[in-house]
């Protein structure tokens, strides 16, 4: 029992981690959160579930996340905004020496200056997650979203 | 000098364009004596935020261009492969289904029903036998004819026959709303006006030649959906395609990374009526697709940490071009940007928003590295892309200036003030055009 509370506890961590990062704008802590070899991807449930490979975002490796959070800070023109996001608990679906597998919920509140605070994107997390030396860090996240429709834009990742 | 509104061509050996052109000047004048708008030298160069603003306008927009002389996009043939596939989808705020028949062909009706008038599809795709309305549970084929109607002739109770619908009703008088629908390359286009001129007449040959480059009759595989909602009126969309002023300077990113570079070669076009066009642009250096990481015109050091962003591969049926963005006035644009390809449906809600939904697809003869190929350079693309977020991001902020001073107006003078086709990009000359259009069906 203590090993499950222990790796609950582990993600959930990572899981605060990720969220803080993001909600703080900070990008470099939001692509320290994977591993090299890693995926990261945005994609409407609608897709998901059909089975139709696009994404809203797709990205293959950390390189990948660093060319985004570049282009979060150097190039991507948008209406400031702050992001926050509430994640559920995880439901962990397995675990091997390799890898947990895990799913949370969750919801973005996106306020944007001089706006009220509005629920800007809604869906879960499926994560696999690897032990590193320096923690945990995702292998790989999907978030798969309900919000049938995005209001305009997606700039910071999700 | 007063300067007065002359729609001259730039380029001058189209001898028939240029009687067009002359003949929607014409019309443009005539009607300007009782537009309610302010067009400065009775021109399209400025145009009043009221277009943005007003929403009585709008709805005379839905219907002189939604509604009537129109076809308006509805999707993909590959969306509805089979008998009994159908999607769900809109013709500019009136909910349609297409669906694929029996014989194999393709329908568009419209989604309220001919008895209470409930919008009775709600299901976006599925496969059906046939449309049931749940509410009398009215049946109806694939086709959008009426079959069942329960308790037609009545119910017999003690002899009697009770209710039932008059003698005279007839299942063929009580279909479906159905609208014409036109193919082409796997493309499904419909208009709720029956009278109405060929989808090929409508395009027009110079734009039906790209048209036809990226459907050339090729199976279509669909990739997927992206969909957003942007706080602008639609026209801002199509305003936003037929902009060349804007990439270079707004989408840093192609900039950054070599994809937009001054000395690219270019073209606009426009069909006889200047309401659809195209912006066609070639890459200087197409052929070294592993040299655009490292081509840049902005920052010499800049380079992608993963450059399979960018794994351009040039492909035969481009024939050329390495970037055609086509708007058929006023549903849809048609994406090709290097190798990734898609449609983008616009759908409005009311004056200042529309929905924008993309398909990206591919072709059936594409290898899994292709589609990869495809799927990658999507993230450029899209609510998120690295080049189209900014995109909604100043359509929003441009609706939100133009609610706060309506009785202005917009210039769009780059270029002159006049409308014709060019070879090059430093011009507004494309937007200019499309008002010229709607100025003259607007009568405004
Ligand atoms: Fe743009």
């Amino acid at each position: 029992m203590s090993k499950h509370i222990e790796t609950h506890f582990a993600v959930t961590q990572l899981h605060a981690r990720y969220a803080s990062a993001v909600d703080a704008n900070d990008w470099d802590a939001w692509v320290d959160c994977f591993i090299d070899d890693c995926v990261y991807r945005i994609q409407p449930r609608e897709n998901f579930e059909r089975g139709f490979p696009l994404a809203t975002l797709s990205f293959e490796s950390k390189g990948m996340l660093r060319d985004r959070a570049y282009g979060i800070k150097e190039t991507l023109f948008h209406d400031p905004y702050y992001q926050r996001h509430i994640v559920g608990a995880p439901l962990i679906q397995s675990v091997t020496d390799e890898c947990i597998k895990c799913e949370a919920n969750y919801v973005v509140i996106r306020t944007k200056l001089s706006e009220l605070s509005t629920v800007y994107n809604a869906g879960r997390y499926i994560d696999e997650i690897v032990h590193t030396e320096a923690g945990l860090k995702l292998k790989s996240r999907q978030c798969i979203y309900d919000s049938e429709m995005i209001p305009n834009s997606i700039i910071y990742p999700i | 000098m007063v300067q007065t509104f002359d729609v001259r061509l730039c380029n001058e050996t189209h001898g028939d364009y240029a009687m067009n052109a002359i003949e929607t000047a014409a019309a443009v004048k005539l009607s300007a004596k009782e537009s309610s708008l302010n067009w400065y030298e009775n021109g399209t160069s400025r145009i009043p935020f009221q277009v943005y603003t007003d929403a009585q306008l709008h709805q005379r927009e839905l219907e002189a261009f939604f509604y009537k002389s129109h076809w308006c996009y509805i999707g993909l043939e590959a969306e509805i492969p089979n008998v009994g596939d159908f999607k769900r989808t809109a013709v500019g705020e009136r909910s349609v289904v297409m669906s694929r028949d029996a014989d194999g062909k393709v329908n568009v009706f419209e989604n309220v029903c001919a008895h209470r008038g409930m919008q009775f599809c709600r299901e976006r795709h599925g496969n059906r036998k046939e449309f049931v309305c749940p509410y009398h549970q009215w049946s109806y084929t694939l086709k959008g004819d009426l079959q069942g109607v329960p308790f037609r002739r009545g119910v017999k109770q003690d002899g009697k026959v009770n209710g039932g619908m008059p003698a005279d009703f007839k299942t063929e008088d009580n279909g479906l709303n159905k609208l014409r629908v036109a193919t082409r390359g796997g493309v499904v286009f419909a208009t709720f006006d029956h009278a109405m001129e060929s989808f090929e007449d409508f395009v027009g040959e110079t734009v039906l030649a790209y048209f036809d480059r990226m459907f050339d009759g090729r199976t279509l595989k669909i990739l997927g959906y992206n969909r957003q909602r942007i706080p602008g009126n639609w026209k801002l969309m199509q305003e936003n395609i037929k902009d060349p002023y804007h990439p270079g300077l707004l989408h840093t990113w192609f900039v950054t990374f070599g994809l937009w570079r001054a000395d690219n070669k270019s073209e606009l076009k426009m069909d006889k009526h200047f309401r659809h066009a195209a912006m066609i642009s070639t890459r200087g250096n197409a052929q070294a697709a592993n040299e655009v990481s490292k081509v840049s015109s902005f920052k010499e050091t800049m380079k992608l940490h993963d450059a399979r962003f960018l794994d351009i591969v040039p492909e035969a049926w481009w024939n050329g071009p390495t970037a055609v963005m086509t708007t058929l006035f006023p549903s849809v644009i048609l994406q090709q940007q290097v190798n990734s390809v898609s449609t983008r449906h616009i759908q409005p809600r009311g004056n200042g928003e529309f929905d924008f939904v993309w398909t990206h697809f591919g072709y059936e003869d594409d290898t899994p590295e292709m589609t990869e190929r495809r799927l990658r350079q999507s993230n450029l693309f899209g609510p998120a892309g690295f080049v189209s977020a900014d995109d909604g991001e100043v359509i929003e902020l441009s609706q939100k200036g133009f609610e706060q001073k309506p009785s202005h107006r917009a210039l769009a003078e780059l270029g002159g003030r006049d409308v014709g086709d060019t070879d090059h990009m430093v011009t507004e000359t494309l937007i200019r055009g499309m008002y010229a259009y709607w100025r003259k069906v607007m009568n405004e």
